[in-house]
């Protein structure tokens, strides 16, 4: 095994830091192990050695000159539903497989200032939409853990190609739990940060009042330095919020002694696997041990219709968004017709995939005259009860802890033909962005071999609780530190 | 709520994607048993309850209106499936 092998972020700086390695070397090693392991894990969907080799020669002229950030010259992977000026953006669709935008997303800007070294673009659930990376119109990432199971979606490529260790840290995106997730699947830390916290500008919008882009990583960290990096306010993005974005990791510092800590019943749904139940559980008893105030008596009545209102909302917003895709302007076109309306109908036939066709139609469903009120602004008044609720429960405790999934990377294959099941999966996910509030996953175990999330929940704006939580555990356990064989 | 045949079509034509035979079939069962599983809002009392936009609840921004540089045109165009010099070309809309 090479040294410079599963480094974390903070372990990779020291060494560019101390000039022990140059980003040169990191990324020349990377790029032989993105050779190595894409034809097992298949996450990226295009990849940028050329332009990794540039970044990191730029990257060695500035650590020459004594400026280095924590992200400089380290190799980190970006999902394809972030705008790369250049460099073809797909979402994963057909109908952008030829996209390539002529400007930076926000964070972009804002990493590339840091010193990025992009490796290449992740696969994904096409246009976002999906728990399995199976709707990727291209092909399906694997689960580093075991490559006949899916990563989970829809950052399924982000995640793999980090757990694989094809990089150090990547962004995905999370409308419904596309980070948490895959994160709980591959056994990464996966943050969902507060709504507005994260400029949207230059991210393809699925569903506007519920994506976030956020950062997966192997440690708590290594997560709130890339958090540190794209943090904070752009007037570009009008929901943007000014509000101060500090350093992220003053607050580790392993104690969370007295912190007062819920765990709402509703969470631990029918159905759910018993080997998850179990972690998450002792994973809770962890938190416990550590000295954190845990009640295990914590009711948020409303969640089991999280499920309906965010079905309802996400592929309304999504049925919005996605009629710009009408063969003008950009991306795919149907050639075959003269009549304006059949060019249109045929390049969205064509263009989508079944899943973002079936999201648009149930859109635009709940959208339409005679339906609006019983189902899309029932939906938002339900959201309100969500909130509130939150509320409520961050009045009386600074977190609450449930697990991120019901299961584990379940089989491929297993959920396509069933999309209320694959739906399920995000049950415990969904809650959080229809609040608007900040969570994170963290390695808390494994289930016949393969790895299990626990996800921690704050107030908004408060993504520092979770990181204080998530890094408290983290030291008192080892999860983080278990790889996949493949890597 | 069950969707029928006629529904599905409706409704794809509201928003203008085209459907294979076989896909009316496949969506009019699996659009019916998901939003038979909506139902279950209706148990809920939201009277007096205001709708959620988003959930920072920014009041609407409002920016200056800034005379500033935007895009180069060939770059705007450079994406366009068909162009007629520095024009996107597009089949007729009106028919004659």
């Amino acid at each position: 095994m090479n040294q410079l092998d599963n480094l974390t972020v903070a372990q990779a700086h020291q060494l560019l830091k101390k000039r022990e390695v140059s980003s040169t070397d990191l990324t020349s090693a990377y790029i032989e192990r993105v050779e190595k392991l894409e034809s097992h894990v298949q996450a990226l969907v295009t990849r940028t050695a050329e332009v990794a080799m540039q970044q990191a020669a730029r990257a060695d002229e500035r650590i020459a000159r004594g400026d280095i950030q924590p992200l400089t010259g380290i190799p980190g992977i970006i999902k394809d539903v972030i705008c790369t000026k250049g460099i073809r953006t797909t979402c994963s669709s057909k109908m952008l497989e030829n996209f390539i935008p002529p400007y930076n997303a926000a964070v972009i800007e804002r990493l590339q200032a840091a010193g990025m070294v992009m490796m290449g673009k992740a696969n994904m659930d096409e246009f976002a939409m999906g728990s399995s990376n199976e709707n990727s119109a291209f092909f399906p990432t694997r689960n580093p853990w075991d490559i006949t199971r899916v990563p989970g979606g829809s950052s399924g490529g982000s995640a793999a190609s980090v757990a694989a260790g094809e990089a150090l840290y990547s962004l995905g995106s999370d409308t419904g739990g596309s980070i948490r997730l895959p994160a709980s699947f591959c056994n990464l830390v996966g943050l969902k940060p507060t709504y507005g916290r994260v400029s949207r500008y230059g991210l393809v919008a699925f569903a506007s009042s519920l994506d976030q882009i956020g950062p997966f990583a192997r440690t708590v960290t290594d997560t709130a330095l890339v958090f540190s990096t794209i943090a904070g306010y752009d007037e570009r993005d009008s929901t943007s919020v000014n509000i101060e974005a500090d350093n992220f990791t003053s607050c580790l510092d392993g104690d969370i002694r007295g912190m007062k800590i819920g765990v709402p019943g509703e969470y631990f749904v029918e159905g759910m696997q018993p080997g998850v139940k179990k972690a998450v559980e002792d994973a809770i008893n962890k938190l416990e041990e550590l000295g954190a105030v845990v009640d295990r008596s914590v009711s948020l009545p409303s969640t089991p219709y999280a499920l309906a209102v965010y079905y309802i909302l996400a592929p309304s917003e999504a049925s919005a968004n996605l009629a710009r895709y009408d063969g003008v302007k950009y991306g795919y076109v149907y050639p075959d017709s003269e009549n304006m309306w059949e060019v249109m109908e045929k390049t969205r036939e064509f263009g989508f995939g079944p899943e973002v066709k079936r999201r648009i139609m149930l859109g635009t469903y709940a959208l339409s005259a005679g339906y609006y009120d019983a189902y899309y602004l029932k939906a938002q008044k339900v959201r309100t009860i969500i909130c509130r609720e939150f509320s409520g429960a961050f009045e009386k405790y600074d977190a609450l802890v449930t697990p991120t999934a019901p299961c584990i990377a379940f089989k491929m294959g297993e959920k396509l033909d069933d999309p209320l099941q694959m739906y399920l999966t995000d049950v415990c996910t969904l809650p959080v962005n229809i609040a608007g509030i900040p969570a994170i996953s963290i390695p808390a175990g494994f289930s016949e071999g393969m790895p299990v999330g626990l996800q921690i929940m704050a107030k908004p704006f408060d993504e520092k609780t979770l990181f204080k939580i998530g890094y408290a555990y983290e030291q008192a356990t080892d999860w983080h530190k278990h790889m996949p064989a493949l890597a | 709520m069950k969707l029928n045949r006629e529904e599905v079509l409706h409704i794809a034509r509201l928003a203008r994607v085209g459907l294979t035979e076989d896909e009316i079939d496949t969506f009019s069962i699996q659009l019916s048993n998901i939003l038979e599983n909506f139902e279950v809002l209706n148990q809920i009392d939201t009277a007096g309850i205001p709708p959620t936009a988003q959930p920072n609840m920014l009041n609407t921004v409002i920016k200056d209106d800034l005379v500033k540089p935007s895009l180069e045109r060939e770059d705007a165009l450079a994406n366009a499936p068909s162009r007629d010099g520095e024009f996107i070309k597009i089949r007729p809309v009106l028919e004659k």
